[in-house]
């Protein structure tokens, strides 16, 4: 088995809000090892984006704030190093792509101007060596022409090209992880189709582990060497890809998965999930899925699942249904 | 055959491009460019195509939301482009829209009672009585409760703001409803839900929908009939069914084999477009989508391909079909 | 209904908490931003101190008694006396009156008259849209300070009664300001038309009527509130300068600019400071509190700032 890459131990991250607070990332636990991508899916606002951006530490603070757990980065804790050592590793070792390739491009500088800053400042390349390797970048992410790129304005690109570019960027300084946050969702499904080809060549060619962050279970299907699944700022579910869907534990996965109409294979009526994803302020100790889920029972309500492994050891899930303990206490 | 509720014909929506010191128009990005299709009455039609195909501008366009450039649109018979300002007006509350974003698709300083039932005020019902028992009714239908009434649309998530959205269109008993993509802003969870209370409406209210998405598995599940569209242009329509059992267009072939099935033992050949959409403002010649298909040659290049029947009302646009 | 439409899941305190409405929030955020509320609390002070602190006050405005002249500040007098033997503070109290009453009129007028103009502009467009803001640049491209000097020597020449021509004052400053606050307006309004509920509302046939007054003006009080609140304070600037200048309120009725002009001469300034002080203080609070207002009623009325 591969060596862990990234390991996030009980990572707690909490907004203060005025109506209470929000834990955005509650008691997280996970590996992403090396070579691997990782999958976390969820559905807006359960806390995927804020566990890769406590990863990146770039939590807006206040209101947000990492209260409690590790997040080691080969075996080193992230959150003990001091602004300047984090921000060598930004950009450096980890780097990351964001959904709106519109906006996380400088409207006003070349592209070529961007892809060769970060390897001007973490590799310390000259200009005109920068300006070469930012070529060979540009080539790399499968655009044509990367002289006339080079010279060319964000502007000047469509959605595609621009989350190329992003990519190139994020991959200047040959980065170890590469965290992908809805990378596609903003792009048509073809275009989707070539961005998800060039970030699985990309991981092979270079062995880049990625965490990627997504709300569709067909990317995952697609991209994901290990998955976790993510309710209401707590892990619910954790597996390798097929184990996960050939085998879901977890009633909000099975549900997930259910949910989504599948092409060519036509049902009458669609599974639906009944009800709405809890408000995130101040949650009780219980299981956040209880007042959705088909299977509720008493202790659902009053006490949280352990989340553990039922049977083989690698796929972890958080439901009573599948402890022995059920009495309520 | 069954009534052809809604009759589309050459319909053309070109934007301007303004430009220089003067905003003189310097071209026209050609939204709609000479589409034709016909919807029956109690049938739902699916349009699929990627950002910038048009669909969502059909969608207006066939409403009077925003004018025509040239073509008919017939709404049971009469149509709507000339009709004076108060008729169309009347005729209104009979075609409906449910919009994608369910957020600036309500007005922020309304309750939702309110927007729900201000329509019948306007269209004769002054009994404020009536108007509160009807729209708590088409609220109930569309799963919202009714102390929900005289709340403000900020306290609603999205899945049930898209609710609002449905009974706002609902409440006037209207004949043909455009849903232009109304799950696409909505998390997986929310979606099926939402899917499932359209068909059902359709089902109980004998519905007809133009529903506009660029998800084909959606579509696939809720539409009769689907549109393909590329870049203003229609490039292939037929029966559900059909068109996923035997797709003729080489740009619907892509499209579905460009979809991520959520099933990682799926063994697929995809067939991934090179490039980029074309700009609908300066669209290539020929089939417009000679410069991304894969079996592209030169007569595509030089003549646009006719839209035509290949038998069982299987309609498409290419030379080589 | 089939079983998965129904549901709706209540949080347990919605049901029992009152409508919040788009007005009680921004209110919720207003009160909860501290210098808006300074600026709240010193506007009040304002007021109370120029429309009710004349009447607990021993002084008459036509007390002249050259013996008590340029008294400093004492007893009796607590800002002192200015050339005449006149109070001082009672002056400037009734001064105050008439600033604020100058600031508030003339910016109703802009809003009357930026509001429609602005509204009718966005909502018609294209013909009247070109001709009401073509008529806006001309305005905004005079200098204003300038034609206030004119039109007040105009005044002057006219031979306009001095109580009369705070009348004249009002509808001058108004009229010259509401180039602002129409583009303000028409702008929201060119952006609330492509909102989809102002579709829905074509959708649904609604009448005009309704889409302009239910729908379209309630959305831009929040742009009109925060942009007249600013307009007041520079109407009471305005006054002041030209008061100052001495083509404004002219004496002997009292404003705080023809109040420090008044001290316009070296040994004034020099040695008599409670002459100009106190009414030079009474402008920087009023508007430094109203413009504390104004911003802190742009982030209560700004959707997009979530606090």
């Amino acid at each position: 088995m591969a060596k862990d890459l990234v390991e996030f131990r009980n990572l707690e991250t909490h907004f203060q809000t005025t109506a209470g607070t929000v834990k955005a990332v509650d008691n997280v636990s996970f590996i992403i090892r090396e070579g691997e991508t990782l999958c976390v899916v969820g559905e807006s606002g359960c806390g995927k984006s804020v566990t890769a951006m406590s990863l990146m530490q770039l939590i807006e603070s206040p209101p947000g704030k990492i209260v409690g757990g590790e997040i080691l980065f080969e075996g080193e804790d992230l959150l003990k190093l001091s602004k300047r050592e984090m921000s060598r590793i930004r950009g450096n070792q980890i780097s990351m792509i964001f959904q709106e390739p519109m906006s996380s491009l400088n409207p006003v500088l070349t592209i070529g101007n961007q892809i060769s800053e970060p390897l001007m400042l973490h590799m310390l390349l000259d200009r005109k060596a920068a300006k070469k390797r930012a070529i060979e970048l540009i080539n790399l992410v499968g655009i044509s022409r990367p002289e006339k790129i080079f010279d060319s304005y964000p502007h000047e690109l469509s959605g595609g090209m621009r989350q190329r570019i992003m990519i190139a960027i994020a991959l200047s300084c040959d980065p170890k992880l590469l965290i992908a946050d809805e990378p596609t969702t903003a792009l048509d499904v073809t275009i989707q189709a070539q961005i998800l080809d060039l970030m699985r060549d990309i991981k092979q060619k270079l062995n880049t582990s990625i965490l990627l962050i997504t709300h569709d279970l067909g990317v995952v299907a697609e991209m994901a060497d290990y998955v976790v699944v993510m309710y209401a700022g707590k892990v619910i579910e954790e597996a390798p890809v097929l184990e996960l869907f050939q085998d879901p534990q977890h009633p909000y996965t099975k549900g997930l998965l259910k949910a989504k109409p599948i092409i060519n294979q036509k049902q009458e009526r669609l599974y639906s999930i009944p009800g709405q994803v809890p408000n995130p302020i101040d949650l009780e100790d219980n299981c956040h899925f209880h007042d959705r889920c088909e299977f509720c029972m008493d202790i659902c309500k009053v006490k949280q699942p352990p989340f553990r492994s039922h049977g083989k050891d690698t796929h972890k899930s958080a439901c009573w249904l599948y402890e022995e303990e059920r009495e309520v206490l | 055959m069954k009534e052809v509720l809604m009759q589309v014909d050459n319909l053309k929506k070109y934007f301007p491009i303004t430009g220089g010191v003067f905003q003189r128009t310097v071209g026209h990005v050609k939204a709609v460019d000479d589409v034709s299709f016909r919807i029956h009455r109690g049938e739902s039609l699916g349009l699929v195509g990627e950002s910038g195909c048009g669909k969502s501008t059909i969608g207006r366009t066939i409403l009077r939301l925003n004018e025509k450039t040239e073509g008919t649109v017939l709404f049971q018979g009469n149509d709507i482009y000339s009709l004076p300002k108060e008729e169309l007006r009347r005729m209104r509350p009979k075609m409906q829209i449910v919009f994608q974003d369910p957020f600036s698709s309500l007005n922020p300083r309304i309750k939702v009672g309110q927007a729900i039932g201000e329509a019948l005020y306007d269209h004769g019902v002054t009994d404020s009585k009536i108007i509160r028992e009807r729209v708590l009714e088409t609220m109930n239908i569309c799963g919202l409760a009714s102390y929900q009434y005289d709340r403000y649309p900020h306290e609603f998530s999205g899945g049930q703001r898209q609710r609002i959205g449905i009974a706002r269109a609902l409440i006037m008993n209207p004949e043909f409803i455009v849903a232009d993509e109304p799950v696409s802003a909505l998390d997986v969870s929310i979606q099926a839900q939402i899917i499932n209370l359209l068909s059902d409406l359709q089902r109980d209210k004998q519905l007809t929908y133009l529903f506009i998405s660029h998800d084909l598995s959606v579509v696939e599940h809720l539409c009769d009939r689907v549109g393909v569209m590329y870049l203003g242009s229609m490039v292939e329509m037929s029966s559900t069914e059909e068109l996923f059992r035997n797709p003729l267009h080489p740009y619907t072939k892509a499209l579905m084999s460009a979809i991520p099935i959520p099933d990682p033992t799926y063994k697929r050949d995809r067939i991934v477009l090179q490039g980029d959409i074309p700009s609908p403002a300066n669209p290539p010649s020929g089939c417009k989508f000679h410069t991304r298909c894969p079996i592209a040659s030169d007569i595509c290049k030089q003549q646009a391909p006719e839209y035509r029947d290949v038998g069982n009302d299987h309609l498409v646009a290419c030379h080589f079909v | 209904m089939s079983a998965d439409v129904m549901p709706i899941t209540e949080n347990k305190n919605t049901k029992a908490k009152a409508v919040d409405t788009p007005w009680k929030t921004a209110m919720r955020r207003f009160t909860r931003n501290k210098l808006a509320v300074i600026g709240f609390i010193m506007i009040v002070f304002m007021f109370i101190l120029c429309f009710i602190g004349p009447l607990f006050s021993p002084h008459n405005l036509f007390d002249y008694s050259l013996k008590n002249k340029n008294l400093a500040p004492n007893g009796t007098y607590w800002l002192g006396t200015d050339k005449l033997g006149r109070d001082i503070l009672l002056r400037m109290m009734l001064a105050g009156r008439i600033s604020l009453l100058v600031g508030l009129v003339a910016t109703c007028i802009t809003v009357m008259i930026g509001a429609t103009l602005g509204a009718v502009a966005g909502f018609y467009g294209k013909l009247v849209d070109n001709l009401i803001m073509r008529v806006a640049d001309i305005f905004m491209a005079l200098p204003s300070l300038p034609i206030l000097i004119i039109l007040g020597a105009v005044l002057s020449d006219l031979k306009v009664h001095p109580s009369s021509r705070i009348y004249y004052l009002m509808v001058i400053i108004g009229v010259l300001n509401w180039t602002t606050l129409a583009r303000l307006v028409r702008g929201q309004i060119l952006t609330l038309r492509e909102q989809e509920f102002m579709q829905a509302t074509e959708a649904l046939g609604l009448k005009d009527k309704r889409k302009i007054f239910k729908h379209l003006l309630p959305n831009t009080i929040p742009v009109i509130i925060v942009a007249a609140t600013l307009s007041v304070a520079g109407a009471i600037l305005s006054e002041s300068a030209l008061s100052f200048l001495g083509i404004g309120v002219v004496p002997p009725t009292p404003s705080w600019g023809n109040m420090i002009s008044a001290a316009n001469n070296l040994i004034d300034f020099r040695k008599r400071p409670w002459l100009w002080i106190p009414p030079g203080m009474c402008i920087l609070i009023t508007s430094v509190a109203i413009n504390l207002i104004g911003d802190g009623l742009r982030d209560a009325l700004d959707p997009k700032t979530k606090k």
